[in-house]
């Protein structure tokens, strides 16, 4: 395909998608109404189930079974990163030497970890009650646990981050959110139906049934798979050099 | 007051995504989709949407960042014998 024809074909995309585009935003209902039909709904399905951030029970409850899709690919994902960042037979594993952290760095490093890591904790055990939830604290703490690095050095990072113990906890929180799908099944439930638990009373920790429950298990998930990830990515940026090029 | 509010959140994530196009460093990209990210969660948390504001916080200025950096960290650890397109 000649450039002249290609760009014509962008031309010719860009302007259907454009017409397509502004025909729907010209039928969207005003920004900032009063009249949300589908969100009272939810609301009114979140308090009937004592959950009090709407939020997570339309993730772990009304819609459990789309997260059990997001967590997949999230999975997936990270198992794709594992497979193609993992040491190929032309390279060789060389150990980074300590490094000198500016003190500033390395107090600040030092201060903000432990803040940073229960944030993160705290988000994800509040998820049923407060904005956030297992991935966003998840993120949070994986990310915290690598600011290690910045304080100290790749040594110190790998000491407190045993990398096969998150592939297995990885594992292990998509099978138990799985299991606690599967959980009512026997009692003669739909899959993922939020009927197995008490609700208990609202605006407490161990309120809203299972939510919680799968909130823990997606905070675990996204943790482990977070520091997977990064585990990866770090291998190669640090330790793993190409055999042709010494 | 409240639009308001959501004007210059919307300004802000249109100034600093401009940067990040502009940019042509990766590694300064990087640090721009940071502010990005930043800026666009301050955008999501005052159109009233918290959770989606700390998803974005969390992945969009610190996670997508650092796997930039890291990314780039590598293609320049290559070796210089292949030319000079290691440190381009």
């Amino acid at each position: 395909m000649n450039p002249r024809a290609r760009l014509w074909l962008v031309v010719l995309g860009g302007a259907g998608l454009a017409a397509l585009l502004a025909a729907a935003c010209l039928r969207l209902p005003r920004f900032g109404g009063g009249h949300h039909p589908y969100g009272d709904r939810a609301v009114h399905a979140a308090l009937t189930r004592h959950t009090a951030n709407t939020i997570a029970s339309v993730n772990f409850d009304q819609r459990a079974f789309d997260t059990m899709g997001e967590m997949a690919i999230l999975f997936a994902a990270v198992l794709g990163c594992v497979v193609l960042l993992r040491q190929a037979r032309d390279e060789h594993r060389a150990r980074p030497r300590p490094a000198e952290v500016a003190p500033p760095v390395r107090r600040y490093a030092l201060v903000a970890l432990p803040v940073a890591l229960v944030t993160g904790l705290y988000v994800i055990a509040h998820g049923q009650l407060s904005p956030g939830g297992g991935f966003q604290g998840g993120v949070v703490a994986a990310t915290a646990v690598h600011l290690m690095y910045l304080g100290a050095d790749y040594a110190a990072l790998e000491r407190v981050r045993p990398v096969e113990a998150f592939e297995a906890g990885d594992a292990l929180a998509a099978s138990v959110y799985l299991v606690l799908g599967l959980a009512g099944v026997p009692a003669g439930t739909a899959f993922l139906a939020n009927t197995l638990l008490p609700y208990g009373t609202f605006d407490k920790l161990s309120s809203g049934g299972t939510v919680p429950l799968l909130n823990a298990a997606i905070g675990m998930e996204v943790a482990c798979a977070v520091v997977v990830l990064l585990a990866r990515f770090l291998d190669q940026a640090v330790e793993i050099e190409e055999e042709s090029g010494k | 007051m409240a639009d308001a509010v959501v004007v210059i959140a919307l300004l802000l994530v249109a100034g600093a995504a401009t940067a990040a196009v502009v940019n042509r460093d990766p590694v300064r990209q990087a640090l721009v989709l940071s502010v990005l990210g930043t800026a666009l969660a301050v955008l999501f948390t005052v159109d009233q949407a918290p959770d989606v504001g700390l998803s974005q916080l969390a992945v969009g200025s610190a996670l997508t960042p650092l796997l930039i950096m890291l990314a780039v960290r590598k293609v320049r650890r290559r070796p210089a014998e292949s030319g000079e397109d290691g440190e381009k």
